[in-house]
């Protein structure tokens, strides 16, 4: 029992998006107005009713947000915020103060993590402890927002309207994240991994041992880049191609090759558009021209990370 | 699940052999004999490489590789749609913290929360854009190896990083141009996901130690925690030395634009 989940969140998102959807279709200068608004809406219902729903409904939802989002339907409506003018006098009015709501975010997320779970009283707890940190933030964002409006005296519909401005500009990427999720897990389900492993092991005369380590290490960043998540790719590739090869077959340190390996598979999340919560939520987020400008930041670092792990995992693997 | 399907294929594959068997004397036809593993499964990873070539929708191409996956792989329509349902729904919490900071992010962007930071910056005369970014990098890097998570794009990049990396960039240079306000935003995620990424395996406690340790487990091969955490140090530190020479690059490249931009505008003077 606890009075703090992290379903009380998903459904004060939920809301949040609804308001979102609402805002929208009031705004009747909007082009794809009531397409826009369906979208934003859908999600709101998949994030409120999301604990009670069949699954195969919450399918359906996604695959009308995704017609919605690919046929171009869903746009952004006009949220008017305030001047660079205003601003600066307002920033000037209130000073470093601005600054306390956007660092108690972080503050709550470290407390929150230390001590949440260990609130409780009479066989009830403050916080569910399964995904205390995700929770935590939570918590943090509604501190902070409270904090905000005092500090602003800004009515609560003007933080929904600029919420649902940014949220807007982020648009149908939002829910891309969730979505390669779940390709991840159907692939797993499908068996994918085993057949790349299977492939590589054929095609590559891994029976040298450094041939072993770059089978492993290319792997990791290739089917990390193809899944989006060094995670899903570590499971398929250190099963099927480091643990026979280089820890059985030629007598490596599991702990140096799923180090280093992982590292290398997150070489390849630099690299990726598939890791759309690293390097296309951003984009929207800090609203760049270029959608690959992100990764084209990331690409001189993550291939020579990966050059880097490669190397360390030849010289130190087999000999420490 | 891949995991214990991983599992169970190593084993099964490995089973009765010697360890110290080399690979290749075992038939290569074994992997295509194991029941349900044929290479159409790959299906899947060719329609993301053909939609991202032919630039489609990327939500269209997620959801269209993952009905063809399911498809030939012997799963019915409807089937595919309940597992995906059920993975976006278990999903939820990678979109969650993004939503719930939002509103708080906007409104005070409202009142001035970037126009302050660009003002924070301008007291420090060493501040650099590249500078900035490089100690934001070293921060969350540490803080992460110490199992703090603080940080992140919504919370902490776009109100906060960017604008003083922007702040410190307008003291050097006077007006940056759109081009060069693009390279600093794209440089600050950048700062933030290599801090984030190579930071956080050298915390025994987080994510990818525990992933790395069940999997282990699952396998009956012992492998501590410390030692894995350990060697995810070596690659912390190039992870950093890299940033370093991005950011660096970064401030050159900026003074470069700028000293152009200038040129263009005084002519006599370049």
């Amino acid at each position: 029992m606890s009075l703090l989940s992290l379903n009380s969140f998903y459904v004060l998102g939920g809301a949040f998006m609804l308001a979102t959807a609402v805002r929208v279709a009031s705004d009747k200068g909007h082009a794809r107005r009531w397409s826009s608004a369906l979208f934003w809406g859908l999600l709101g219902v998949s994030f409120v009713f999301g604990g009670s729903m069949p699954p195969a409904a919450a399918g359906y939802l996604v695959l009308g947000m995704t017609i919605l989002a690919a046929s171009g339907r869903v746009g952004l409506s006009r949220e008017r915020s305030t001047g660079r003018e205003e601003r600066l006098e307002s920033a000037e009015r209130l000073g470093d103060r601005l600054f306390w709501p956007a660092l108690m975010i972080p503050t709550t997320a470290i407390v929150g993590s230390l001590f949440f779970a260990r609130i409780r009283w009479h066989g009830v707890s403050l916080v569910d402890s399964t995904n205390l940190s995700v929770t935590s933030v939570c918590i943090g964002a509604v501190l902070a927002l409270g904090v905000g409006l005092r500090l602003t005296r800004a009515p609560v519909r003007e933080a929904v309207g600029e919420g649902s401005r940014l949220v807007q500009a982020v648009g149908w990427a939002l829910i891309l994240p969730q979505a390669l999720a779940a390709l991840g897990g159907l692939f797993a389900r499908a068996g994918v991994g085993t057949v790349v492993a299977g492939l590589v092991e054929r095609a590559l005369p891994t029976q040298h041992p450094f041939v072993a380590v770059a089978a492993y290490c290319l792997g990791m960043m290739l089917f990390t880049i193809c899944l989006g998540n060094a995670f899903a790719a570590f499971a398929v590739i250190t099963g099927g191609i480091g643990v026979p090869l280089i820890v059985h077959a030629h007598g490596g340190n599991p702990a140096i090759m799923a180090a280093v390996g992982m590292l290398s598979g997150f070489c390849g999340t630099l690299l990726t558009p598939m890791a759309a919560n690293f390097n296309l939520v951003p984009v929207m987020l800090l609203e760049l021209q270029d959608k690959n400008a992100v990764i084209r930041a990331q690409l001189p670092i993550g291939l020579t990370l990966f050059a880097f792990n490669l190397l360390l995992m030849e010289f130190c693997v087999y000999r420490f | 699940m891949a995991w214990q399907e991983a599992c169970d294929w190593v084993r099964g594959a490995r089973g009765g052999q010697s360890p110290s068997k080399m690979p290749r004397d075992y038939p290569e036809i074994e992997y295509f004999k194991i029941p349900g593993q044929p290479v159409i499964k790959l299906i899947g990873i060719f329609v993301i490489a053909a939609g991202f070539a032919l630039r489609l929708n990327t939500l269209l191409v997620v959801l269209a590789s993952g009905i063809a996956t399911g498809l030939v792989s012997g799963m019915s329509f409807n089937a595919i749609m309940e597992e995906f349902g059920r993975l976006f729904l278990a999903n939820r919490y990678m979109t969650l913290p993004v939503v719930m900071m939002l509103p708080v992010v906007g409104l005070l962007e409202r009142y001035g929360l970037r126009e302050r930071a660009e003002a924070l910056i301008r007291r420090s005369a060493a501040a650099t854009a590249g500078r900035v970014l490089l100690l934001y990098t070293g921060v969350r890097q540490v803080s992460i190896a110490l199992g703090i998570n603080i940080g992140g794009h919504a919370g902490a990049v776009r109100p906060l990083l960017a604008p003083l990396a922007e702040g410190a960039a307008r003291v050097c240079h006077g007006n940056l141009s759109k081009a060069m306000v693009e390279r600093i935003r794209a440089h600050a995620a950048a700062a933030e996901n290599v801090g984030n990424f190579f930071g956080e395996d050298i915390f025994i406690a987080v994510g990818s130690i525990l992933l790395m340790k069940g999997f282990f487990d699952s396998l009956k091969i012992e492998v501590s925690s410390w030692s894995m955490a350990l060697w995810g140090i070596p690659t912390a530190v190039a992870a950093f030395a890299l940033m370093a020479w991005r950011t660096h690059a970064l401030d050159r490249h900026l003074a470069r634009d700028a000293a152009r931009a200038a040129g263009a505008a005084n002519p006599e003077s370049a």
